[in-house]
């Protein structure tokens, strides 16, 4: 197909997977601003007083950034992993696959959804935390770097999920047993600096660290990790990740026979 | 020009089962050509290949002169495919799921609405428009699934068995809509399990069996073949020493009367021979389709030929 062709075909899937979570955003974009709420009320709020500071800022304010970055990563991820696995339960995908529609772009098409949702839902999660603490800015392009690429890394995660489950089950194992221990463990409610030395060095390859750290640097100017290597891992990890979902797709795995 | 080549087409699923054993198959631009098979003969394998569902295991299939292997584009632009199932988004409304599907097509979302209207209005459903897919009867999801194959405009529409369990209405009301769009130039294939449908839509025909084409002709000569048809006669008067010399005939109760005729014998004798008897003839009607005998005998004898 042209450009143009491919333009029209790359918008219509954008929008197609935009109107879907707006559809039902009672599903999609209420739940994380309640479980947020209550993270900031008990954590930040009634648990953070007792704990005092942390990196030298108070604990709400070192946590939000973390928390921010926590509801991007579950969004941008499950968005897409359903998304596309209903596409192919309910056999709609068919719609893509008899169509000149190259596979970039029914990558980039769904990617772009999984964005969207995490892009909204930071925003969300963003406007509620003002709530609770004043929230400032370090470093506004570290902030949507690192917020973009963690969405699209974790967009493109959530379609190799997708393209690999065979049932419903098989795309909530991965965030029940990796995304979620990974998240935990990634620095959103503590610094590595707490941890002993042998745990600093594990949690550092771990990659949603270097996500949680970019991030927080962009808000309070402190990190665990270098900002440089922060943003070189996410991009060494979304080409990684991209080259999967094209080869899978290309390929035709878990969707043609 | 031929709208589809298909040649030494193979299919080996992983398990081992073999779908098609090199099916050639030629169909004309233009044509509304049935591809008919009992259940599990290859029928679908053969549709989800053209439409780039399946991976074949080998041979070639052309679309309009483009590979589909090496010009997958230029071969897809050209089909629009109605499944044998719903596959649409359910949650989607109607003008949604046919507006989208122009965009997959790199169709502009402003040109896409004018079709939208265009081909739903033409299959009776742009009242249904803001209606969302899991909201209609079984018969208007069919036309849904026509008019989004249509949105492109391809130069060939396959329709894998379009008129399963529509009432006789509405099936007859899509004959009427397939027929004209035939006639605009859109090349037809159908599959089907009403061989009546087949019979009236269709100037072609190819039967596959068991992953292969056991039949390729046009509707005509193999309605030829047919040597022998069996007639219902609804009759009035007294049948009680009815004969008819030269024909194979049973009563089914006072008033009807079946008759397997010989093409080469003809109506005519039958008919003077219940006047002499002084039996009226009050209507007549074929006893089974034509085409459906046809089918179950060249089918028996493909399966005798491979053994």
């Amino acid at each position: 197909m042209s450009a143009g062709n491919n333009w029209v075909a790359l918008t219509t899937i954008w929008i197609k997977e935009c109107t879907r979570f707006l559809r039902i955003w009672v599903q999609t974009l209420v739940p994380p601003a309640i479980t947020m709420s209550l993270y900031f009320v008990i954590f930040g709020n009634l648990i953070g007083q007792r704990i005092g500071e942390m990196g030298g800022f108070s604990y709400m304010e070192f946590i939000v950034p973390g928390l921010i970055m926590m509801s991007v990563i579950t969004n941008s991820y499950a968005n897409v992993s359903s998304s596309f696995f209903s596409a192919k339960f309910q056999r709609n995908l068919e719609e893509m696959l008899v169509a000149p529609v190259p596979t970039w772009v029914i990558i980039l098409g769904y990617i772009g959804g999984g964005v969207a949702r995490a892009m909204l839902i930071g925003l969300i999660v963003s406007i509620v935390s003002m709530l609770f603490v004043d929230v400032s800015i370090h470093s506004l392009p570290v902030i949507i770097i690192t917020l973009l690429l963690t969405a699209t890394l974790f967009a493109t995660a959530g379609l190799v999920n997708g393209i690999f489950a065979k049932t419903f089950d098989d795309i909530s194992l991965i965030p029940t047993f990796v995304l979620t221990p990974l998240t935990y463990l990634g620095g959103v409610f503590y610094s590595l600096s707490l941890l002993p030395e042998f745990w600093q060095w594990v949690s550092k390859a771990n990659p949603i660290v270097y996500m949680v750290n970019g991030f927080r640097y962009g808000f309070l100017g402190v990190s665990d990790v270098n900002i440089g290597a922060a943003i070189g891992v996410l991009v060494v990890f979304n080409v990684a990740l991209f080259s999967v979902a094209y080869t899978l797709l290309k390929r035709g795995t878990g969707i043609r026979t | 020009m031929q709208a589809l080549t298909i040649s030494g087409l193979t299919k080996t699923y992983r398990g081992g089962v073999q779908a098609l054993k090199g099916v050639e198959l030629t169909v004309d631009e233009g044509d509304f050509f049935a591809l008919l098979g009992p259940n599990g003969a290859g029928k679908s394998t053969t549709i989800g290949i053209i439409s780039s569902l399946v991976n074949p295991s080998s041979g070639d299939v052309k679309v309009f002169g483009y590979d589909l292997h090496s010009e997958k584009e230029l071969a897809k632009s050209c089909i629009g495919l109605v499944p044998q199932e719903f596959n649409f988004n359910q949650f989607e409304t109607v003008q949604q799921i046919v507006v989208n599907q122009a965009g997959y097509y790199g169709v502009p979302r402003q040109l896409a609405n004018e079709r939208a209207e265009k081909y739903l209005t033409q299959l009776d459903l742009w009242e249904k428009r803001n209606a969302r897919a899991r909201e209609l009867s079984g018969g208007m999801k069919r036309r849904l699934m026509i008019a989004r194959a249509l949105m492109h405009e391809p130069k060939m529409l396959i329709l894998d068995e379009p008129t399963a369990g529509v009432d006789i209405e509405i099936r007859r009301s899509m004959w009427r809509f397939l027929e004209e769009i035939n006639k605009q130039g859109i090349t037809i294939i159908l599959t089907t399990h009403y061989l009546e449908e087949a019979e009236m839509l269709c100037r072609n025909i190819a039967i596959i069996d068991k992953g292969q084409i056991v039949e390729n002709t046009s509707m005509k000569s193999l309605l030829s073949k047919l040597n022998v048809e069996t007639f219902v006669l609804d009759i009035q008067g007294n049948t009680q020493h009815l004969s008819l010399e030269g024909f194979e005939y049973r009563l089914s109760d006072s008033s009807t009367l079946e008759v397997d005729v010989a093409k080469s014998d003809g109506l005519n004798t039958v008919f003077s021979q219940l006047t002499e008897q002084g039996i009226q003839v009050m209507s007549m009607r074929n006893k089974a389709n034509r085409l459906e005998e046809l089918f179950v005998s060249l089918v028996e004898a493909g399966r005798k030929e491979q053994g």
